[in-house]
């Protein structure tokens, strides 16, 4: 097999990692920010929160604007079918979310009457007004959406691993191609 | 007859006299709100509970006299949280300095329909100069003042120690001040 089969695009891969590594700092500083009380610090936590959000928002677009051009390597046909299928839905589950989480986000800025200031000069239009019931509802849609990310990564990596580990099909690889220098 | 007519006329003299200065304020139209900056975000708030005693002819604004007075115990900064942190010591410290406030010394024409009501501010025990432009506006028997300006909360100590942090929330606020007059 050809390299270009079985591996995802480098571009492709790239996203893939800057949009973990944003999402594993974005969660945790979502978490702390919300049970700090005001300080400058936390106004600061909770810009940076929403910069990354937006960023992540941008990346998903661009990665699925180019999973639109480049078919994803095939998975291994030793590969069971309810495996695809699983893994099918997982994946449009977490693009649906890693969509709606910043939308909601977003959302939920414009109706607690903080406009969201990408990077702090680019400001976005706030979609809804300040309605304090409607942000108090957006929050906890926020917060749900985030712990389904959670459940969904929980499986994804989980996934992941044992294709690694427990199935050595090379899975894996195909999203990081220098596990595939290794003497399987 | 003439007698009557010169008295028709003194008295329409006087009743026009009387009707084009505006001094009764109509709370329910009338809002003094801020707008401050945190981490590059325009933030609007708003002092709820204020008195405005203006008294002003449209015909001859230089004569008009104002003194605006805010409970800050009603200031609305935002948020919950924020409304609460305001009323503390490092902002407005309530408790020692319940009430800002503004007396005009002067107000001058800039033209265009604008003008400028100098005066003194005081907050915080602080009292600083200040000038607010504004403009005027008749509409269905009410006179409208609308006016913009910026203060600087730190020339006030509002918001000293962690906040004093310019880069988090900026030193320079908007004033907007939209009084509604009878």
């Amino acid at each position: 097999m050809s390299m270009a089969t079985t591996r995802y695009t480098t571009t492709a891969i790239a996203l893939h990692w800057l949009v973990a590594l944003l999402i594993f700092a974005a969660f945790p500083l979502g978490l702390i920010m919300s049970d700090m009380p005001l300080s400058p610090l936390k106004l600061k936590l909770i810009s940076y929160h929403k910069w990354l959000g937006v960023t992540v928002f941008l990346l998903v677009l661009a990665r699925l604007a180019w999973r639109a051009v480049h078919t994803p390597p095939p998975l291994p046909e030793t590969i069971p079918a309810w495996q695809r299928s699983a893994a099918q839905a997982l994946h449009y589950l977490l693009y649906l979310l890693l969509f709606a989480i910043p939308l909601s986000g977003w959302l939920m800025s414009s109706a607690k009457g903080f406009q969201t200031v990408y990077l702090g000069v680019l400001p976005l239009p706030d979609l809804i007004g300040k309605d304090k019931a409607l942000g108090d509802a957006l929050r906890e849609v926020h917060e749900m959406l985030n712990f389904g990310l959670l459940a969904l990564l929980f499986g994804h990596i989980a996934a992941a691993l044992k294709h690694q580990f427990i199935d050595r099909n090379g899975v894996l690889a195909r999203m990081l191609p220098f596990l595939d220098k290794e003497p399987s | 007859m003439m007698i009557r007519l010169l008295t028709a006329l003194a008295l329409l003299a006087c009743g026009t006299a009387n009707a084009a200065e505006f001094g009764a304020l109509q709370a329910d139209k009338s809002t003094l709100a801020f707008v401050s900056k945190q981490m590059g975000v325009p933030v609007e708030g708003a002092f709820r509970k204020f008195t405005a005693q203006i008294r002003i002819d449209p015909a001859r604004p230089e004569a008009g006299h104002a003194r605006i007075d805010i409970d800050l115990a009603g200031s609305d900064a935002g948020s919950a949280e924020a409304n609460d942190e305001v009323k503390g010591k490092s902002w407005f410290n309530v408790r020692e300095f319940p009430t800002a406030s503004f007396v005009s010394s002067s107000v001058k024409t800039l033209g265009g329909g604008r003008f400028e009501a100098s005066g003194k501010m005081t907050i915080k025990g602080k009292s600083l100069e200040m000038r607010a432009p504004f403009t005027l506006r008749q509409e269905r028997g009410a006179l409208i003042l609308d006016g913009t300006f910026p203060l600087k909360r730190l020339d006030y100590g509002i918001g000293s120690g962690v906040w004093g942090d310019t880069s988090v929330v900026a030193d320079e606020v908007q004033i907007k001040f939209h009084f509604t007059l009878k």
